[in-house]
């Protein structure tokens, strides 16, 4: 049975893109001498022309970032910044419409999610760290924990405005003032979010946003006016950060790539497994680290639970990230749309078998359908690299300890996924599994209250619970 | 009657639970601090390292599913064996250079400290772990787990530094490659002979004596260690270690002046450990 729908569009009335946006450094939009586009993925429309930082641009930055630091920020008492911080959390439920369009708009992730998750998390994530502000001396890190300095901080462009949050929110709590680089195609809200700190009232210098691409991050991570380096992003250039604040007195966190196994075994629920595996792997186009990019089940089920999971996957809506009925919408740039048909392609090369249900897509932008490889084996590229698109691996496997064995073959350690009716199965299997964060029954759910990070090549590191301040207390 | 003639000791490595000398057959002179032949130790190389890493991963799994209880009660076996030998650890602290007041009262501090670790076996988890209050029908709980095999590189302080190195990192589930101090080798195969009758598994802990900047590069670019620890690392041969680890992202352990006789805290138990964060739904 297959249902029509009518276009059900979010207005983007809401949303006044300017046609061009300056750095924000020392509480004030500044120009700089080189500027880039931003697009919608879904388009290809140019959204708006923004400033490029280059490394005199940074240095300001973290000058503005170090004078707040020691005149403003850092002297003042945790109820104070306390309540910047809940003013912040209000603006953005305030606004969390505005935003949520925005964020649609230039990453191309369906409303529903921008709307339902990233923007109620990005509130939520402020609110609860402005509450940690003045409670520091309880959370275990010392009696008088201090703030480290000046951070320097450089996100993705999966999820925009949550990565700002999780990285400026507990920093902010801690003490310490930052210099934030957002991702060269998603820099609109992070900049919506400069505007917030001028309308909080925020101390100009203790948040600084610099936009710019790879050199702009290399400029900010390298320079030696910050204390403190914290990276989301690709393993690679996780790498290359450790290296360069090698033997400095920089401190790291890092929380990089995936490539999570979602477990399934023969007593689970199995339509509630297919609900789980499909908002695993499909969520946020599978832009997401910790997507359950391996699916491993248990052999005597695999038949049944993969035709279910194909039904499932031909009921999903791929278009319009503005349309409220859609569930997958545009890959966030043609960078990463060549990166996962090489992937793709590499799959079938060789030997998997590749599945997609037929679905329209639009003639601009980038796209790409769901997708499910079967007869996947572990040594498959598309087995073993981060596609970081909506590409499922399927392999199977007979005994709790071969699941174990094939979910932690890989260098990688963020996330893995369990689904058993069998309670005694599933803390066995949460012992053994060599990752961060294990989703039991359910996949892909976030909290601020609850700490997220990798083991092994995934990074080092907690964002979010009482953990998530370690990172920005000495 | 002549004077008996003492036997001496051979030092070797302390590998997999077994005392091999180095596959390479080289050996280094370790003097007293007059200048006094004490020992031939053995010198390490990086197949010694690769040797020891193998040992300590093939004992990490089996360390870490021991029960908090049971290591606390292996690390409290160690500082009775410890202070069995307490005479001897003095001779060997004395012939470092030491006074005798100052080597028994390095030697008490290093039983002590295993003690402190001890009773942190079944106690870390509940310091830094915790029930996570999300906002959904979710049971949310972190626990501490260890990082699993660590390179240490021990300090120069030959015995108190080197129990408080390696204590915190086999309290929780790790287990251990060790490079001694360079100066002071000998007590840390002393040690090793405690180890080996303390009813700690053979890999937990493997002890190389030899040249640091020999060994350390091994260790820290070795894809199967997953942290380090560069205490007795100086500066430059630090910051190299630092470049090499980032190739498998090792969790990095800066060197830190630091005085062994103080409070140690927990920082050096949470380096090496990982945060793991179950999510389960409650309902009916």
């Amino acid at each position: 049975m297959s249902f029509e729908y009518a276009p059900a569009p979010e207005s983007r009335a809401i949303v006044d893109i300017k046609p061009s946006y300056g750095l924000f450094v020392d509480g004030e939009f500044v120009e700089a001498k080189r500027s880039f586009k931003t697009i919608n993925p879904a388009t290809e429309e140019v959204l708006a022309e923004v400033a490029e930082a280059s490394a005199d641009d940074v240095d300001r930055a973290v000058a503005a970032a170090r004078r707040a630091y020691d005149a403003v920020w850092g002297p003042m008492p945790g109820t104070e910044r306390a309540k910047y911080l809940f003013r912040i959390a209000r603006l953005i439920q305030e606004r969390s419409r505005e935003l949520a369009v925005l964020e649609s708009i230039d990453n191309g992730k369906p409303i529903r999610e921008s709307r339902d998750v990233d923007l109620p998390l990005v509130a939520a994530h402020f609110f609860y760290y402005a509450g940690w502000a003045d409670k520091l001396a309880y959370a275990g890190f010392g009696a008088d924990p201090r703030p480290l300095g000046v951070a320097g901080q450089v996100i993705p462009w999966n999820f925009p405005l949550l990565m700002l949050a999780w990285k400026i929110a507990p920093a902010l709590a801690c003490g310490n003032t930052v210099v934030l680089k957002p991702a060269e195609t998603t820099p609109l809200t992070a900049l919506a979010f400069a505007e917030i700190c001028a309308q909080a009232e925020l101390p100009p210098g203790v948040v600084n946003i610099v936009t710019g691409a790879g050199e702009t991050g290399r400029a900010l991570v390298e320079h030696p006016g910050i204390d403190k380096v914290a990276f989301t992003g690709s393993t690679e250039v996780g790498r290359q950060i450790a290296r360069s604040v090698a033997g400095t007195d920089k401190r790291l966190t890092l929380e990089l790539g995936g490539k999570a196994a979602n477990i399934v075994f023969d007593d689970a629920p199995l339509d509630q497994a297919v609900e789980g595996i499909v908002n695993g792997i499909f969520f946020n186009q599978g832009h997401v680290c910790c997507a359950g990019s391996r699916l491993l089940v248990q052999e005597s089920v695999a038949e049944e639970l993969l035709d279910r999971l194909k039904a499932r996957m031909a009921t999903l809506r791929v278009g319009d990230p503005l349309d409220k009925n859609t569930d997958v919408g545009a890959i966030n740039s043609a960078a990463q749309l060549s990166k996962i048909r090489e992937l793709s392609d590499s799959g079938e090369a060789e030997g998997a078998t590749r599945w997609a249900p037929a679905c329209e897509l639009p003639e601009r932008g980038f796209w790409f359908p769901p997708t499910v490889f079967t007869g996947v084996a572990a040594s498959h590229r598309i087995a073993r690299e981060e596609i970081f698109g909506p590409v499922l691996s399927a392999l199977t496997f007979r005994t709790p300890a071969e699941a174990i064995e094939k979910a932690n073959n890989t260098p990688y350690g963020l996330s893995a996924g369990i689904w058993t009716d069998k309670g005694s199965r599933i803390l066995w299997m949460a012992e053994r599994l060599r990752a961060g964060v294990v989703w039991a029954n359910t996949f892909n759910k976030f909290d601020p209250a609850s700490p997220f990070g990798g083991y092994k090549e995934s990074g080092f590191g907690r964002e979010g619970g009482r953990h998530g301040l370690e990172a920005y207390l000495r | 009657m002549s004077e008996r003639l003492s036997v001496r000791k051979t030092y070797k490595l302390f590998i997999g639970g077994a005392f091999p000398r180095s596959e390479s057959g080289r050996t280094v002179i370790v003097n007293d601090a007059k200048g006094r032949l004490l020992a031939n130790a053995a010198r390490a190389s990086r197949k010694d390292v690769r040797d020891a890493v193998v040992a300590a991963r093939k004992a990490q799994s089996g360390w870490a599913a021991r029960t908090g209880y049971n290591r606390g009660q292996i690390l409290y076996r160690i500082a009775e064996m410890l202070e069995g030998r307490r005479g001897q650890f003095v001779e060997e602290l004395r012939d470092t250079g030491l006074g005798k007041a100052a080597a028994a009262a390095e030697v008490d501090a290093a039983i002590d400290r295993w003690v402190w670790y001890a009773g942190w076996a079944d106690k870390i988890a509940q310091v830094t772990g915790s029930a996570n209050a999300v906002s959904g029908p979710f049971f949310n709980f972190s626990t501490p787990e260890p990082t699993g095999v660590v390179g240490v590189v021990a300090p120069d302080s030959p015995l108190l530094g080197l129990v408080s190195v390696i204590a915190p990192v086999i309290v929780t589930g790790n287990t251990a490659v060790v490079v001694a101090s360079e100066p002071g080798p000998l007590p840390a195969i002393t040690l090793a002979e405690v180890l080996a009758t303390s009813d700690v598994p053979g890999g937990v802990v493997n002890l190389l004596t030899g040249h640091r900047a020999e060994l350390a590069p091994w260790l820290a670019s070795h894809q199967d260690v997953n942290a380090i620890d560069l205490a007795g690392a100086p500066d430059d041969l630090a910051a190299d270690c630092a470049r090499a680890a980032a190739d498998n992202l090792k969790r990095v352990r800066r060197p830190a002046a630091g005085d062994w006789t103080a409070d140690p805290g927990t920082a050096r138990m949470t380096a090496f450990l990982e945060t793991k964060t179950v999510w389960h739904p409650v309902g009916v």
